[in-house]
């Protein structure tokens, strides 16, 4: 087991009720888990604590066997590694700079990145395929090639656990089914994935295992097509939700009529 | 740099090899300059002399000239301005904001106080270096007390604090002013105000490069890191740095070399400002090489600008006037062209 996080709740201070609480999960080598739920019931927040950047009010992490919030931030970067949503850069440092820094965990603290890493810079970039955007500014470039960039970076720094907070919102068509295709690639090859989606399409292309958060419902963790039944999905989204199979493919629709 | 794509690599190359040699040949040149000419050749002559064993065949007061007036002076100037430089650009890093000087949490504002507080009690050279070095970092230990104090974590609360912390010290400053001998003491604080290298001497420089030298090897040790850092706090923490320890050191370090340079020079304002821009114009934002160009850079730079000051007339004109008439419409030209390499 790679990480497990036990009863997790968190409350912003000064407000007495909790955006989540009693949230168990765990995540083993080659395992991908997606947490599904609607706008603001805390995804976000919550792969914040599992990544130990926000302390949970309740409940605890442990990365690697140990509690996460004993372990230096190189350590835990070793083993895990998050992409949030989006970021800006004031520098316009370029993407080769930036995929480097993710072997800032490897290396000591007077080391600056050699041959070897930019050699698996230069791997990664072209793993992501966009090996032709080495030279360009990371501020220059749009959302869905930063997410990209930001992937690439997770692979320098090579760590057991990814967590990726909405990796497809950025991406078009096209990119969002090779994200799909090189996280399982890299599910298979041993990395643990964690992430968040607001397409349970994706959840169930990917995803071994889903976490779904209802609003004023107690989160659901399971095999991910015993956990999005058409029921649970309308449930938790508050509108008809139908499921629509073909072949191996499971795809969803919301009934929502025009009034 | 293996990074630069192939078409641009010969211009890094070139950039490095002429920010390597310019300070070389600006640091010969500026000996040969003043009202007692100094032949080339007896220039390097003399200043081989001290480690080599070489009979002197000049007259004993180019020895005085060049060793004692002039040479403590360049290399004040360009430790001045290049430390100002790094210490700016470092600066600018972590706060990940272009408007940020090594000025900005108060160190010049501290110093300057302190200065005129030794100015008053003491009429002492040495006191003046040491208590504007002293008050210089009083006023940076103050932000971070304060931010510490609120619990404030952000970078912006920390630069906010220095807005604070620096109109308090110049407040109590012109209070000093205010009540300082118009006839003697006044005029002095002035002056050291203004910003000048003219009266250096080798005594005085030794502390400051006992500061700056391991100072400025240490940050440049760092840079790296430092690029990590000023990918913002979050992305930082991600990729394994301990943010708040980072930043601590990398301002502790610069403030180190800027509070010794203001203690030295009075205040320079603008070199830590604009310099950094410059640089980032010449080899790109990426701290490995910007740090030393900066430094570079501003040796350079703030030796050109004492040269002026000493030669351009007969009374010395104070640097931190020229700095400001000259980084101004620079600044203006480069904010202009839209090229300051930020998003």
């Amino acid at each position: 087991m790679i990480l497990a996080a036990e009863k997790l709740g968190f409350a912003y201070p000064g407000r007495p009720k909790p955006i989540f609480e009693n949230i168990s999960l765990d995540i083993s080598a080659g395992e991908v888990l997606c947490v599904l739920g609607p706008n603001g019931v805390g995804k976000s927040t919550l792969l914040r604590c599992l990544a130990g950047l926000s302390p949970p009010t309740a409940g605890s992490v442990v990365l690697g066997g140990q509690p996460i919030a004993a372990l230096p931030r190189a350590a835990i970067a070793r083993l895990l590694a998050l992409v949030p949503q989006n970021y800006e850069t004031v520098f316009a440092f370029s993407v080769r700079t930036v995929v480097e820094m993710g072997r800032a965990p490897h290396l000591g603290l007077f080391d600056t990145p050699g041959d070897e890493v930019a050699a698996l810079t230069l791997d990664a970039l072209t793993t992501l395929g966009i090996s032709h955007l080495a030279d360009a500014a990371y501020s220059e470039i749009s959302g869905g090639e930063r997410q990209l960039v930001q992937i690439a970076r997770v692979l320098v720094q090579a760590p057991k656990l990814m967590i990726l907070d909405e990796p497809t919102a950025h991406l078009d068509f096209a990119n969002q089914a090779r994200f799909l295709a090189l996280t399982r690639r890299l599910a298979k090859g041993g990395l643990a994935v964690i992430f968040t989606t607001h397409a349970p399409d994706h959840a169930y292309t990917l995803a071994d295992r889903t976490l779904l958060l209802s609003p004023n419902h107690p989160p659901e963790l399971g095999a991910t097509s015993d956990i999005l039944t058409e029921e649970t999905l309308s449930r938790t989204y508050g509108v008809a939700i139908r499921l629509i199979r073909s072949g191996n493919h499971i795809g969803c629709v919301a009934e929502v009529e025009a009034e | 740099m293996s990074n630069a794509p192939a078409g641009t690599h010969k211009q890094g190359c070139l950039a490095t090899l002429l920010l390597i040699v310019l300070p070389v040949i600006l640091f010969l040149l500026s000996f040969l300059l003043g009202r007692y000419p100094v032949a080339p050749l007896t220039v390097i002559k003399v200043i081989a002399a001290r480690f080599l064993p070489i009979t002197p065949d000049w007259p004993p007061v180019v020895s005085s000239v060049v060793l004692d007036v002039r040479l403590p002076r360049v290399i004040a100037a360009m430790v001045v301005g290049g430390g100002l430089a790094i210490a700016g650009a470092s600066y600018q890093g972590v706060f990940r904001n272009p408007l940020v000087s090594p000025f900005t949490l108060g160190v010049s504002a501290g110093a300057g106080f302190g200065a005129a507080v030794a100015i008053l009690l003491f009429g002492e050279r040495y006191a003046t270096q040491a208590c504007a070095f002293v008050f210089g970092l009083l006023a940076v230990a103050l932000c971070f007390t304060m931010n510490r104090f609120f619990r404030l974590n952000s970078t912006i609360a920390l630069v906010l604090g220095g807005v604070i912390v620096g109109s308090l010290f110049t407040a109590l400053l012109s209070l000093l002013k205010y009540v300082a001998d118009p006839n003697s003491k006044l005029p002095v604080i002035e002056f050291w105000l203004l910003g000048s290298l003219s009266s250096v001497s080798t005594a005085d420089l030794v502390p400051v490069l006992v500061v700056t030298i391991p100072s400025a090897i240490l940050l440049l040790a760092l840079r790296w890191r430092l690029n990590v850092l000023a990918m913002g706090d979050e992305q930082a923490r991600i990729m394994g740095i301990e943010v708040g320890r980072l930043r601590l050191v990398m301002i502790l370090l610069s403030t180190l070399i800027a509070a010794s340079a203001v203690s030295i020079s009075g205040i320079i304002g603008w070199v830590g400002l604009v310099i950094p821009h410059f640089a980032r114009i010449i080899v790109g934002p990426d701290f490995r090489r910007l740090l030393p160009a900066t430094l570079s850079l501003g040796a350079c730079y703030l030796l050109i600008i004492d040269d002026l000051a000493r030669t351009m007339t007969s009374a010395e004109v104070p640097l931190g006037i020229l700095t400001a008439l000259i980084g101004a419409p620079v600044f203006m030209l480069l904010l202009g062209r839209g090229k300051l390499g930020w998003a």
